[in-house]
């Protein structure tokens, strides 16, 4: 037995994965399935030296998150479906004022309050929209809770490297399933830290002045420069500005800053893809499914392959393309209406090809769900 | 050993989901083997149905579920009712004379015992009944060593609780072993 092997829900591994990445600051409001992410933090960040606060709501936990952050801490909130929608208008805060910060939906049956106990991943689109404008945003997901533990620590990455909120789009299945994780000891993975600002005490700092590369240093707010922070459109002073041009660089700026790195940013495994006639891909929970249904097909001799997807936005759709080509089918394994299926549709060349095996009733597909959908589009019949 | 599913099954507050943690947990460290544990639940905190899944596998486990079932528990009626169609051909049906009448013909091996008369004679507490069910079910199905059952109570029970857990334990394993 490994001393490092423990045995965890996808939850605790959230946790850990976020310590793990430097989290200090947490605010958040307790929710099914995601409350045990809440109740261990409460025990476990003061330990460390970080700081818990149960908010009256998930509009001031995510109001309190943007704080703290632009203070120079790593943050995060946690939360399901209802308390994502309140969410949305402080996401979108973080989006244009760029404060790193990561949002854990841990998403169960919707819409309203839905069906609390139930898997679902009905908020693929909300992560991506769920905020008003035109903007970008990153979305990770997790298939087990070994990657849960992983993703969580590639959020806080993410969100320091681009200055943005980052949802980890969990599923209520991966939340709560219990098995084997590894916690990787302090350096063996990458964690990467806050760029501050150069300029010196005393001398004018632009908050919002982007340099070559794209990224924007940070001076941590409250210490030694003044500057001015606000969700409407503003110059790199950070003052507002109606002015069409300073929009329209910045609107831009918000946006290429993720889009134009999709698939660099974009995070999948394969199984069985490089023969495979028919492509499935699934991410979450889901891809178990399809993972169970590619083996147990494979030793029939049948060439399945599938590709999970750990980065849902900004969605991968050169790779997804790439992946796609010369397949006779491609099958989309996930458990909503069709939210990444369409995505799938529009990244290939041939979208005609594409299928979708779904369930959003509650109940965990199933690798029989997935077999009836592959029979159907192989001419087998159900 | 092939890959085992088990099923769980009770009413909130009997310890079930607890049951399933400590099995796969026991098989995940102290033996060296995969396991992955799942639930489903109501949204009430007592009183609701409950079923845990376990999968138990010297292979990667991918779907978490479990239709079928090797092993199946049922402590109550109502989760018997539901639930003892599903079992495995030829699998292992175990439920709880107090609560449970074995109604129906399956195709498994039944195994009816007194776990929660024994439990309550011996310790006056139903508090560690599941711990009890747990001690019959690994003697019957030798899925897991009782001392690796054990080591996981010796880390999750608090002190003051862990003498009544181990003594629940013992008369599990009795239980089964005077029913062989």
């Amino acid at each position: 037995m490994r001393a490092d092997v423990r045995f965890m829900q996808g939850n605790e591994a959230i946790v850990e994965g976020a310590l793990y990445a430097g989290l200090h600051f947490y605010a958040g409001y307790p929710i099914t399935p995601s409350t045990e992410i809440t109740e261990i933090l409460s025990e476990r960040l003061p330990g460390t030296g970080g700081k818990f606060i149960q908010m009256e709501d998930e509009i001031a936990s995510m109001c309190a998150i943007i704080g703290a952050s632009l203070t120079g801490f790593k943050v995060m909130t946690a939360t399901s479906g209802p308390g994502f929608s309140l969410m949305q208008e402080a996401i979108g805060y973080a989006v244009m004022t760029e404060v790193p910060s990561v949002v854990v939906n841990v998403q169960r049956g919707g819409p309203g309050t839905g069906l609390p106990t139930s898997v679902a991943q009905g908020d693929v689109m909300q992560a991506r929209w769920g905020t008003h404008g035109d903007h970008s945003i990153i979305g990770l997901t997790a298939s087990s809770v070994q990657d849960a533990f992983l993703m969580t620590v590639e959020a806080f990455n993410l969100a320091e490297t681009f200055r943005t909120p980052v949802i980890l789009l969990f599923d209520e299945l991966v939340g709560h399933m219990r098995e084997k994780v590894v916690i990787p000891q302090p350096g063996e993975i990458e964690v990467v830290e806050r760029l501050r600002t150069s300029v010196p005490q005393g001398t004018n700092y632009h908050p919002y002045l982007v340099r070559e590369d794209g990224r924007l240093p940070i001076s941590d707010f409250g210490g030694v420069h003044r500057y001015n922070v606000t969700g409407l459109v503003h110059d790199m002073w950070g003052f507002p500005s109606s002015d069409p041009k300073v929009a329209y660089d910045l609107i831009h700026h918000l946006v290429d800053k993720l889009e134009h790195r999709a698939d660099t940013i974009a995070h999948y495994k394969e199984y069985f893809t490089e023969d495979a006639e028919v492509l499935l891909i699934s991410y979450g929970s889901s891809a178990r499914s399809a993972l169970h249904m590619v083996e147990d097909r494979r030793k029939r001799g049948v060439k399945v392959g599938l590709l999970e997807l750990q980065s849902l936005w900004p969605f991968p759709g050169e790779t997804v393309r790439k992946k796609c080509e010369g397949r006779s089918h491609v099958l989309v394994v996930e458990m909503n209406m069709g939210q990444i299926y369409q995505e799938v549709k529009k990244a290939v060349s041939k979208p005609e090809k594409v299928f979708l095996a779904n369930r959003f009733d509650g109940v965990f597909i199933s690798p029989a769900d997935i077999l009836r959908l592959l029979n159907v589009i192989q001419g087998k019949g159900v | 050993m092939n890959t085992k599913r088990i099923v769980f099954s009770g009413s909130g507050g009997q310890g079930v989901i607890t049951a399933a943690i400590i099995l796969a947990e026991a098989a995940v460290i102290y033996e060296g083997l995969n396991a992955v544990q799942t639930q489903s639940y109501g949204p009430e905190a007592r009183g609701g149905a409950t079923k845990a899944d376990v999968v138990i596998s010297e292979e990667p486990i991918h779907y978490p579920k479990v239709i079928h079932p090797h092993i199946l528990v049922c402590l109550t009626q109502k989760a018997y009712n539901n639930f003892s169609g599903i079992i495995h051909p030829g699998g292992l049906l175990l439920t709880d004379s107090h609560y449970v009448k074995q109604e129906r013909k399956v195709d498994a091996r039944r195994v009816e015992l007194g776990m929660y008369r024994a439990v309550m004679d011996k310790i006056g507490k139903p508090i560690a009944f599941n711990i009890c069910m747990l001690g019959a079910m690994t003697r019957l199905t030798g899925l897991v060593r009782a001392e690796s059952i054990m080591e996981v109570l010796e880390t999750k029970i608090p002190v003051d609780f862990l003498e009544i857990n181990k003594r629940a334990l013992e008369i599990g394993l009795q239980l089964a072993e005077t029913h062989q």
